[in-house]
């Protein structure tokens, strides 16, 4: 047999070869952060002061400029003095794998600077439980509105042109209003992963509405289906798989918002966590912060696709979507 | 080659005359009256049917057949109700219909199966629609797909079904609310030739065992003359009649008469009508000519 060649427009890979790159989108960048770190000279743009020698602002384990290490051990054994000596590093923000991948552990581990202050895990839960409210209010109305709206072209007209203008309003201008109306607790932040959500939801959903075969409709219309057992036999079975990856897409749009929601009125949640991290610079704390938020996101992405799966088994199997 | 005369069409055995008579008593079941319906198009509009008129009898097998763009499908959509003329009325059993309607079923060119619902649930729609218990429609759908032989895909989705059992599925579901007329708009277009005429004979066996009318629309000569008892030849820009055949092939149909003389009678007429010698511009291409040396084609 011919052996194909791998770079054919929308054919379907072999299952080995999907698996193989699948695993190789991962591994070859945390192999570039790898070597990075760990193998000197290919970036390291500092020096880790091991002795300090004769030098007196110098620290042990401080990290100092390359060419600000070379001149000073210069003109310490021009004087005479004993020179320092140091490693070469990488800047403190970047971390190496291993202490990110410590700092994983470790984070959740570590108690808060300050009694009061929440742990890591209860950070998440905050992030997730703003991310929840504020998703789930939105779909309450919009996926209804959208439905509507893609189904009745009398609604279409009269409510699509207003979600149109609107949706252009980044939804981070109206922070201090919802802080000024909702107070300063979780309120606005909610209120801003609404807005974020709510009127590309409307859209999306309209538009997945009116994609639905309209011969489905008629061919209801023939078998005795009227107006609203249309919508309820016809419209909504016919276009939920499509309005369940709309709902999978918007999820991760709404996770974008997270981080501007949590910094309106009190900071709280994982970007709190994150910004004080920064602040005491445990920038490897910050990594996993970052990291756990992907795997949070691809993870609970990846559920949903397999449940979706599931639930819309009769589909025709489309695997170019 | 031996020449042959043919019969004319419009001869009939005495069979085929007494099954027209019998025909003709029955009471009338769609009237068509001065159909005409224009579409808006960019450059003016376009008129899709002109005055149309016609009528079909209780268990009557009629065909509408016609260049491709001529108003069949028009047609077809406004018996349904599925569209609205601008002028004219339709009669089903003497009543005007106004809107889609369960005394008409509709079988669709494409595939129109609900995609979420298997073979039996497809079935069950109707019937549901109707008012009828859960347990009747099933108990009624399963009858149905053991008469169109699909008792083994009873609980496959439409996406794991060929073409023709779909069209079959399809078939099945319309008929399930007892319609009295079935619509039926090039439901075997998008299959192959084999399953084509499989679909044929399967559509004379249940039309044999269910009391309902036909109106196929076809673009398929051989597939109108098979199966119909009258073909309706529509002609194109306007939409108008050209000519209601009464087919003088005997009942019971089976293939071998593709080559009788009344069937290649009647198909050279429909010929004629359709496409008519002096407009077929594939006359002034020049001919290739074939030249046999041996076994090989030069
Ligand atoms: N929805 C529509 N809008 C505009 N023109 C249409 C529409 N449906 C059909 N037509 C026009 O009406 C004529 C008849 O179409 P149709 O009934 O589909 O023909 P057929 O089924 O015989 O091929 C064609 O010229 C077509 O362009
Ligand atoms: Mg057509």
């Amino acid at each position: 047999m011919k052996k194909q060649s791998m770079f054919v427009i929308w054919k379907n890979l072999p299952p080995i070869q999907k698996r193989i790159l699948f695993t190789l989108s991962f591994v070859l960048p945390i192999l570039a952060w790898c070597i990075i770190s760990y193998v000197p000279f290919v970036w390291h743009p500092m020096v880790q002061i091991t002795e300090v020698g004769d030098v007196s602002f110098y620290k042990q384990d401080m990290l100092v400029q390359k060419e600000v290490f070379y001149r000073e051990n210069e003109r310490l054994v021009r004087q005479g003095l004993k020179p320092a000596k140091g490693e070469p590093a990488n800047p403190i923000y970047l971390p190496a794998p291993h202490t990110v991948a410590n700092s994983l552990v470790s984070s959740f581990e570590t108690p808060p600077r300050r009694p009061g202050e929440p742990w890591l895990h209860e950070s998440l839960m905050h992030s997730i439980s703003i991310i929840f409210w504020g998703f789930f209010l939105s779909s309450i109305f919009g996926v209804p509105l959208g439905i509507i709206c893609g189904t009745y072209k009398f609604f279409s007209n009269l409510i699509e042109p207003f979600i149109e203008y609107f949706r252009y309003l980044p939804a981070p201008v109206f922070g201090a209003l919802a802080v000024a109306v909702l107070g300063i607790n979780d309120g606005p932040k909610i209120a801003i992963i609404f807005i974020g959500t709510f009127f590309q939801q409307v859209l999306v959903i309209a538009n997945t509405t009116r994609k639905l075969d309209s011969s489905l409709i008629e061919a209801s219309q023939t078998l005795g289906a009227k107006r609203l057992t249309i919508v309820r036999t016809v419209v909504i079975p016919g276009i939920l798989p499509d309005l369940y990856r709309d709902m999978r897409i918007l999820l991760g749009w709404a996770w974008t918002y997270l981080i501007v929601a949590e910094v309106i009125g009190t900071s709280t949640g994982i970007s709190w966590f994150i910004n004080q991290q920064a602040k005491y610079r445990n920038f490897d704390q910050v990594f996993a912060a970052i990291i756990i938020i992907g795997i949070i996101g691809v993870v609970s992405d990846q559920i949903f696709a397999w449940i979706g799966r599931r639930m819309f088994h009769w589909e025709t199997h489309n695997e170019k979507r | 080659m031996t020449n042959f005369v043919l019969p004319s069409y419009k001869e009939q055995s005495q069979e085929v005359k007494d099954r027209f008579d019998r025909i003709k008593e029955r009471p009338v079941m769609l009237r068509v009256e001065n159909l005409t319906k224009t579409f808006k198009a960019k450059n003016g509009p376009s008129v899709a049917l002109n005055n149309v008129s016609f009528q079909t009898y209780r268990r009557e097998f009629t065909s509408i057949i016609g260049p491709s763009g001529c108003g069949k499908s028009t047609m077809v959509r406004l018996l349904a109700g599925l569209e609205s003329q601008d002028s004219g009325n339709i009669y089903i059993n003497d009543k005007i219909i106004t809107g889609p309607g369960i005394e008409r079923g509709m079988v669709f060119q494409g595939y129109t199966l609900f995609p979420w619902l298997n073979v039996v649930e497809n079935v069950m729609y109707g019937l549901l629609r109707k008012g009828e218990t859960k347990t009747y429609a099933k108990n009624k759908a399963t009858e149905w797909v053991r008469l169109i032989g699909l008792e083994q895909f009873e609980h496959s989705y439409p996406s794991q079904l060929s073409g023709g059992m779909k069209q079959r599925v399809a078939i099945a579901r319309s008929l399930a609310t007892h319609p009295e007329i079935l619509l039926m708009d090039e439901p075997f277009g998008a299959l192959d030739a084999q399953t084509r005429a499989k679909m044929q004979s399967y559509l004379l066996q249940i039309w044999k065992k269910v009391n309902i009318s036909i109106v196929f629309i076809t673009h398929d000569l051989d597939e109108a003359i098979y199966l119909s008892d009258r073909i309706i030849v529509l002609k194109a820009n306007p939409g108008e009649i050209a000519e209601i055949i009464e087919v003088p092939v005997s009942r019971p149909r089976s293939p071998d008469q593709f080559l009788s003389p009344e069937f290649l009678a009647t198909k050279k007429r429909l010929e004629e009508l359709i496409h008519p010698r002096h407009e077929d511009k594939d006359d002034k291409l020049p001919l290739v000519k074939l030249t046999l040396v041996g076994d090989e084609v030069l």
